[in-house]
């Protein structure tokens, strides 16, 4: 069980995190090279170009090649660090990003920023609620969502080394600070946030905030709910789920991305292939995105703790 | 043994390859078989012995449907056993249809998505000159490829970065699956088009060895600029009666098409033996 932190907060901007991290990588590993498609003001990488302009690489507004360009630089060894929003990464050069990455066999980690309604403003053009499916389709890959800065800054550098193919979901600005700087983060790993007896809760990146404000108002209602954040995708921690799944005899899952080929899907092929029980899915469902605040796309999507709490209670029924 | 021969054997190989399969794309593969022979036997810097040699000349087979014309190359040259070239698609084969890295010795880039192969290019090119290294990399595209628009992408990256370590081949040979590019899809004046993009631009005959050859130093020794040679060729080159079919792309072969296989290939068998 992690020793969360349970007060309020705000984390750092996940951008400044980034660039921040990869200034730091590249200082101690010359393969390390980052590619941006004409958004490094929006991720804060230009101070990455600054200390190392030959290693950041801004490719114009072209993803397709930018995936081409990273398979090309993985050939020669130099393990690529490419950002672009969510939906570009994936859904705009999926074919470059499934074949000369991924069926290539190559070394890649793909960012795809604003994830889901924290696009905000950028509306539904620019808001990713299949990303995850996409890249959860490709074999082999290694898919996750960050839940918090600490922890995006920490996989980034443990899994430098690694290789294939992984895909990092991240909201770029700030969020709700969950964990200290001594957590400990292993992809496939679920996190137990809080134990509990009737219910678990699985979710991920902005989600978990949510699953945890859903838990206090059940717990007012006599309800024990256990919080799972499940920042790894894929490999989804199958362990953890039929452990929670014979425990609480309900699995509710909350994301911030379709209902289809996410979290939720991941969570119920392994419950319902290794321990079925009932669950119910919080997630997008036959939506396009659109403009406004995330506080009122959560509620047009239902993607908030009392959505969760209403989940809850149908599936106790 | 020198470019000509080089191209004959490659030729055969080839023939025999996709004779033994009875289907594949011989008109691309054959359009290109004098460039595979002067890069592999007088340009490249390659050990077959040790295809992941750090220090290799790379080569990107953009229209990675060509791949059997590149497998017999690479047999020739050593890579794997002449035998294994009879594999060609077989069921669990590691010579499949098109270009694969992580399957025949010698291949350094998977290819088959057409457009995909120059950003791969670029991307090498690009990635050893930020490592300090003098490698060079040759990427081939097929005219018919660049309908593609991330061609064009890779064009204005190649050019951006100054890759002068980088020379495309255009393998111009005016056909592409559905019929003539002119009809398909005209991609227009290449020539003007490549000097556009501040492409180091010429065009020469796609079948003679050694004009293939000058053409390549020089493009190799111009600095600052990436380079395009754009090659005029036949599609089918070598078969006189496949030349320029229109349906010469991929081909199943009839009872006929076969006796004229064994034709040439008992004439390339003759070439080769004198």
């Amino acid at each position: 069980m992690s020793n969360y932190i349970k007060e309020v907060t705000k984390t750092k901007e996940l951008r400044k995190v980034y660039g921040n991290t990869l200034i730091d990588m590249m200082t101690k590993d010359e393969r390390v090279v980052a590619l941006e498609a004409d958004l490094m003001s929006a991720i804060a990488t230009k101070s990455v170009q600054d200390t190392f302009a030959d290693r950041l690489i801004n490719c114009g507004i072209q993803e397709a090649n930018m995936m081409g360009v990273a398979a090309g630089l993985s050939v020669t060894g130099m393990i690529p660090f490419v950002h672009s929003f969510g939906i570009f990464v994936t859904r705009r050069a999926y074919d470059q990003l499934f074949l000369s990455l991924g069926y290539a066999q190559l070394n890649a980690r793909i960012i795809g920023s604003d994830a889901g309604v924290s696009a905000t403003h950028n509306g539904g053009t620019h808001m990713p609620f299949e990303d995850l499916a996409l890249v959860n389709a490709i074999p082999n890959s290694i898919v996750m969502e960050m839940s918090d800065d600490t922890m995006f800054e920490q996989l980034l550098k443990k899994t430098k080394d690694e290789y294939g193919l992984y895909y990092f979901r991240i909201v770029r600005k700030e969020m709700r600070k969950l964990y200290h700087e001594d957590q400990t983060f292993e992809v496939g790993k679920g996190i137990v946030l809080e134990d509990g007896s009737d219910v678990t809760i699985v979710a991920s990146g902005i989600m978990v905030d949510e699953a945890l404000k859903a838990r206090e108002i059940l717990a007012k209602e006599g309800i024990d709910a256990a919080v799972i954040d499940m920042f790894t995708i894929k490999p989804i921690d199958e362990t953890l789920l039929v452990e929670y799944a014979k425990k609480t005899k309900l699995v509710v899952t909350a994301e911030n991305h379709n209902v289809i080929g996410g979290l939720g899907t991941m969570v119920s092929q392994c419950i319902g292939e290794q321990h079925p029980v009932k669950m119910r899915h919080i997630g997008v469902k036959e939506s396009f995105g659109q403009v406004g605040t995330k506080e009122y796309l959560q509620e047009v999507y239902k993607l908030r703790a009392v959505d969760i709490v209403e989940a809850v209670k149908d599936g106790l029924k | 043994m020198n470019n000509k021969q080089f191209s004959a054997q490659i030729r055969l190989e080839t023939l025999k390859e996709l004779q033994h399969r009875t289907f594949g794309h011989i008109g691309g593969s054959m359009s290109i078989v004098e460039l595979l022979s002067v890069l592999y036997n007088d340009i490249m810097h390659v050990d077959p012995k040790n295809p992941n040699d750090i220090a290799r000349d790379y080569l990107v087979l953009s229209k990675g449907h060509a791949g059997p014309a590149l497998y017999a190359t690479l047999a020739l040259k050593g890579y794997f056993p002449l035998e294994m070239l009879k594999t060609l698609n077989d069921n669990g084969t590691n010579l499949p249809s098109h270009a694969d890295k992580n399957k025949t010795p010698g291949i350094d880039m998977t290819t088959g998505s057409l457009g995909q192969g120059l950003s791969a290019a670029v991307g090498i090119a690009k990635g050893l000159k930020i490592q300090g290294k003098d490698n060079r990399v040759f990427a081939i595209v097929g005219d018919g490829e660049l309908n593609e628009g991330q061609c064009y992408e890779a064009l204005i990256f190649a050019s951006k970065h100054h890759l002068d370590n980088l020379v495309v081949f255009v393998d111009d040979n005016k056909l592409q699956l559905d019929g003539p590019t002119k009809e398909v899809s005209d991609i227009g004046n290449l020539d003007d088009r490549f000097r556009s993009f501040a492409f180091d631009t010429r065009r020469i005959d796609g079948h003679n060895e050694e004009i293939i050859k000058a053409s390549t130093i020089d493009a190799l020794n111009k600095k600052g600029m990436p380079s395009i040679i754009i090659l005029d060729t036949i599609k089918g080159k070598g078969i006189k009666e496949f030349e320029n079919l229109t349906e010469n792309h991929h081909m199943r072969f009839s009872e006929d098409d076969n006796q004229l296989l064994d034709k040439y290939i008992a004439l390339l068998e003759g070439e080769n033996n004198e």
